[in-house]
């Protein structure tokens, strides 16, 4: 049944009858709820993971609208006060010479996150279509994706500090936006829809199934 | 690590390893110490053996608990502008959203930057204490195990180094910003962090959890 190339023929434990356990790797009978190693509920594969993906996927997509047109930051010096969007702040960051900085907040803030927003939906797409191809490629894209998306939060933590270190008694003074409510709102649901994710499906086919 | 081919009987579950990413079936073998076994379809470790990895780990995560508390509660910055000095900690850091609509905030920065990495630490230390020092796990070791894995996404300490750094830069023009003792603690917490991440094989830890469970 599988015979294209090497990579293909090797057996999986759904296909075997069998089901694997994600968190430690003990193979079980088909029906085993709990492993017996490490007690994760088991699954073959996660029926509504896909849903899962999309339903987290929509509420960081709609939460990241608002990240970006309010301001991340009020800061007020002198009595005037100066708001800043994501993107304000980080042409400010430029303005002032600091390119380096403004290229790592410029990254965290943009480019992570609207990659994430890509890479999670081709993933979610491709194992709907049952596409299979570059499935290495895939699974690195994937684990590029779990392990860069937390640092996003940059932002977030910088507004908290700013706002930490300026206080009242200075001439200038920062208070945190509505943005940064909804940035970090954006990227919780991000993560956790990529979490929902199951890179197993990335290999399994429409023809492939279970044998029990 | 021996891949799984053909399947002309039913198989049994006893001596296989399912690959955590791909679910490809491999022969289970002993892997020498200091060998990585990797899945051959997607290339993902599966067993990695140190030598006492597990004394290492538990210094390792002791360390960072030390780390962590000292982090928190020392002032990471002081600010320093006509006159006025402002000393900041942690729990500033956080308190900086607590009004108004923003409380979740500040409630979810808590959790990520304190909370989650301390509850981390205890339970690997509550794993690997009694492994260590003795030879069975502790009667909740799996549990324990399971909750630090899952936490570990949710950890940002480090991330928050590297918000310090971006802030740091920003206010420079403003005033003189004096580095706190708990910035440096911070800064250890995540080499430990990472060095405590590649000592770490989390199948190999199972499999040990499992083989000397109190029967
Ligand atoms: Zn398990
Ligand atoms: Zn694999």
């Amino acid at each position: 049944m599988e015979n294209t190339g090497k990579p293909a023929s090797v057996l999986t434990a759904r296909a075997a009858g069998l089901v694997g356990c994600t968190r430690c790797g003990r193979v079980h009978d088909q029906g085993v709820a709990f492993c017996l190693r490490c007690g994760s509920a088991l699954q073959s594969r996660d029926t509504l993971a896909l849903q899962k993906v999309w339903a987290w996927w929509w509420a960081g997509l709609i939460a990241y609208i608002p990240a970006n047109i309010y301001p991340m930051l009020r800061m007020t010096q002198f009595g005037r006060p100066h708001e800043s969007s994501i993107m304000g702040g980080v042409i400010d960051l430029a303005q002032h010479g600091d390119l380096w900085v403004a290229f790592v907040v410029f990254f965290a803030s943009i480019i992570i996150p609207i990659g994430k927003f890509i890479a999670i939906a081709y993933l979610a797409w491709s194992v709907k279509k049952g596409i299979r191809t570059r499935d290495v490629g895939r699974l690195h894209m994937y684990e590029i994706v779990e392990f860069i998306g937390r640092w996003s939060m940059i932002d977030v933590f910088v507004v908290a500090i700013l706002t930490a270190l300026l206080q009242m008694d200075f001439i200038v003074t920062v208070s945190p936006g509505i943005a940064a409510f909804s940035f970090t709102v954006s990227v919780v649901c991000t993560m956790i829809s990529a979490q929902s994710f199951d890179p197993r499906t990335i290999w399994d086919t429409e023809k492939e199934t279970p044998r029990v | 690590m021996n891949p799984i081919h053909a399947h002309k009987d039913k198989l049994s579950p006893n001596g296989l390893i399912a690959c955590p990413t791909c679910d490809a079936l491999h022969k289970e073998t002993d892997v020498p110490i200091g060998m990585a076994a990797k899945c051959v379809r997607c290339g993902h470790t599966l067993l990695r053996p140190r030598k006492s990895a597990m004394t290492q780990i538990l210094m390792l995560a002791a360390t960072a608990f030390v780390l962590m508390c000292a982090g928190i509660f020392f002032p990471f910055l002081e600010l320093q502008a006509g006159g006025r000095i402002t000393r900041s900690s942690v729990f500033d850091a956080v308190l900086a959203f607590s009004d108004g609509v923003m409380l979740p905030v500040a409630i979810l920065l808590g959790a990520l930057i304190i909370v989650v990495p301390l509850v981390r630490f205890m339970a690997l230390i509550y794993v690997f204490a009694p492994m260590s020092l003795g030879h069975y796990p502790a009667r909740y070791a799996p549990q324990a195990f399971r909750l630090a894995e899952r936490l570990s996404p949710w950890s940002m300490a480090e991330i928050f180094i590297v918000g310090v750094g971006v802030a740091l830069i920003k206010v420079t023009g403003l005033a003189t910003v004096l580095i706190g003792p708990a910035f440096w603690a911070f800064c250890g917490l995540v080499v430990v962090t990472v060095l405590k991440d590649t000592f770490m094989c989390k199948l190999t830890v199972w499999k040990t959890l499992e083989n000397r469970r109190l029967s």
